[in-house]
């Protein structure tokens, strides 16, 4: 294992790379108000990030990445546009898997501009491959902003729309719902009888809690609407499902989806900026002949991203995690801006596992 | 001296020696009442530990005790990875629980954990505020919900008389270890259909990491063959 000095050297390397690229270094605090956070991921983050409290602030989390906390600072103090650059220690909860690090240095690259954004994405990209370059690592890259506008474009009722697109990050519950909301899976016999039922609450028992009886019947009158939808359309299904079957090299992949775009015309802006991003990630000199694609990518372990992901993986060493991972967060910073918005995309590097592939 | 942790109160220790009892294995508490020391008959080599049953998973994975008993649900919630530093030597057939996931019973809308789901994030709309669940098994109830697909619920830490904090307006729902249901019902709470979290009963276990000498190698042997 490579020394926690050398780890360190070779993060302010890193960060002077960006520097030298016109990125500002910012610092954030090790402690962050655990309550953005929670907001943010709700209760999964307290299986992946340490929780503290004292009486006075409450709870505070160990910070276990530095985006939430840049972005908010760029949102409240930051001018446009906006380079920034960081490097300092993340802490991630581990219970399963004790060979995982739950302490170590990212060093990060983040863009905040609205100009250009298919130039922004490549600049990203290409800079964190450069920084990367003697490394034998496989990159893969993803949109998530593609399966997000074909969810916004299904012929189907707004409730189920916003439903899916709350799903977009679990894929299991997503698969769950397209299937219901397809028709594949019958009701079940107590929910056609609730639906049926003249008065719905016989027999309920006492109201007590703080939903209260209209926030239920809201509830009861939603599920009656969505029983009396009509199932998403066969073509549309086929369309989602090999939209997230797509897994090629990216010119490929682009072909592909655009085969897929005659069953789903709503994704056509999407495929546009990937276009354009390909465009521009050549113009970087990025090989992207052979740049794999996954439509799927990133979909299980990066929340906010919402347009552009990629990752670098070291395929000798199966075993660690990815040396570099990024993306595009522009609802993120609408989440956090409060009102104001900017696209922004970043990635960060993970100097300890650069130097213990070196040592491989 | 091989040391067997036991519950050291109530009907849970009770039955407990009863168990041994049946194997030839005398548990018996000495002293007062209020003094935890007891003594081990009808094996050598052993001696008996008398703890809090929440405390003895964390005995077992310390390598304080060799064996110990205590429920299912309290080794998988307060052990991570409990397989790697514990072994299951045999459910003992009592203590049964089942740590479950209820709602009020007037959420006629709400079956299943997708109910669940969506009901959370209409109630976070409405009210602005995650969907609150009361419980004192937040890792087994927050992987669950995870695997589960839910989202927009908020655990708030109860340890005790959790059935009350729905009517008390401190959570939304509960889970909680319930093995006749007949507090849920007293509080007007239901099971949701798919919302049993875990099966427990008391279990003997042994700690993977308790160093052995050899006469503790010959207790452990000699223990198990009665068992067994």
């Amino acid at each position: 294992m490579p020394d926690r000095a050398d780890a360190l050297a070779r993060a302010a390397a890193l960060r002077k790379r960006f520097e030298d690229l016109g990125a500002q270094v910012v610092e954030t605090p090790i402690l962050q108000p655990a309550e953005v956070l929670l907001d943010l991921y709700g209760e999964d983050i307290r299986a992946r990030a340490y929780v503290t409290s004292d009486a006075l602030r409450g709870e505070q989390m160990l910070r276990p990445d530095f985006t939430v906390p840049v972005v908010q600072m760029h949102m409240t103090q930051g001018a446009e546009p906006a380079r920034y650059t960081y490097s300092g220690e993340v802490f991630r909860r581990q219970e399963l898997d004790e060979d995982r690090a739950n302490e170590y240095l990212q060093v990060g690259y983040e863009v905040f501009d609205r100009n250009d954004v298919a130039a922004a994405d490549a600049e990203v990209f290409a800079q964190i491959q450069e920084a990367l370059a003697g490394l034998q690592l496989r990159a893969a890259t993803g949109d998530i902003g593609i399966l997000m506008a074909a969810v916004r474009g299904l012929s189907t009722t707004e409730a189920r729309r916003a439903a899916l697109m709350r799903h977009i990050w679990r894929p299991r519950r997503f698969r769950s719902l397209l299937n219901r909301y397809a028709g594949r899976v019958a009701p079940s016999p107590r929910r056609q009888a609730l639906l049926a039922a003249g008065d719905p609450f016989e027999g309920a028992g006492p109201f007590n809690g703080v939903r209260d009886k209209a926030e239920i019947a809201a509830r009861i009158d939603a599920l009656r609407e969505d029983a009396a939808a009509a199932p998403i359309a066969a073509q549309e299904m086929a369309g989602i499902e090999a939209l997230l079957k797509v897994r090629e090299t990216l010119p490929f992949a682009l072909e592909q989806l655009r085969d897929i775009a005659v069953d789903l015309p709503s994704i056509t802006p999407a495929l546009d900026r990937l276009e354009a991003r390909t465009e521009a990630l050549a113009a970087r000199n990025v090989d992207v002949a052979n740049l794999d694609f996954e439509a799927s990518f990133g979909r299980t372990s990066m929340e906010y991203y919402d347009g552009f992901v990629f990752g670098f993986y070291a395929e000798q060493a199966p075993d660690l995690p990815p040396i570099a991972t990024g993306g595009r967060y522009d609802a993120l910073t609408r989440h956090l801006g409060r009102g104001a918005e900017i696209p922004a995309v970043g990635g960060v590097l993970r100097p300890g596992l650069i130097l213990q592939l070196e040592r491989m | 001296m091989l040391k067997l942790g036991v519950p050291s109160k109530g009907r849970l220790m009770e039955k407990t020696f009863a168990w041994f009892e049946k194997h030839g294995i005398r548990l018996s508490r000495t002293g007062s009442d209020r003094e935890y020391a007891g003594t081990v008959d009808g094996i050598d080599g052993v001696g008996l530990v008398l703890l809090s049953a929440g405390e003895i998973p964390r005995e077992l994975a310390a390598g304080r005790i060799h064996l110990g008993v205590t429920g299912t649900d309290l080794v998988h919630e307060k052990l991570a990875r409990w397989e790697s530093q514990v072994q299951e030597i045999e459910p003992l057939g009592f203590g049964h629980a089942d740590l479950v996931l209820a709602v009020p019973q007037c959420w006629v809308d709400v079956d299943t954990l997708e109910d669940l789901d969506a009901a959370a994030a209409a109630f976070r709309a409405r009210h602005g505020y995650r969907m609150r669940i009361a419980t004192k098994y937040h890792r087994l109830v927050r992987d669950f919900l995870r695997e589960a697909g839910v989202a927009d619920y908020a655990l708030v830490d109860s340890q005790g008389a959790t059935e009350g904090t729905v009517k008390n307006e401190t959570a939304e729902a509960v889970a909680d270890i319930t093995s006749t249901g007949d507090t849920l019902r007293a509080n007007h709470l239901k099971l949701l259909s798919d919302g049993l979290v875990l099966k427990s009963q008391a279990t003997l276990w042994r700690s993977r990491v308790a160093e052995c000498d050899d006469a503790e190698q010959q207790a452990m042997q000699e223990m198990l063959d009665r068992l067994g």
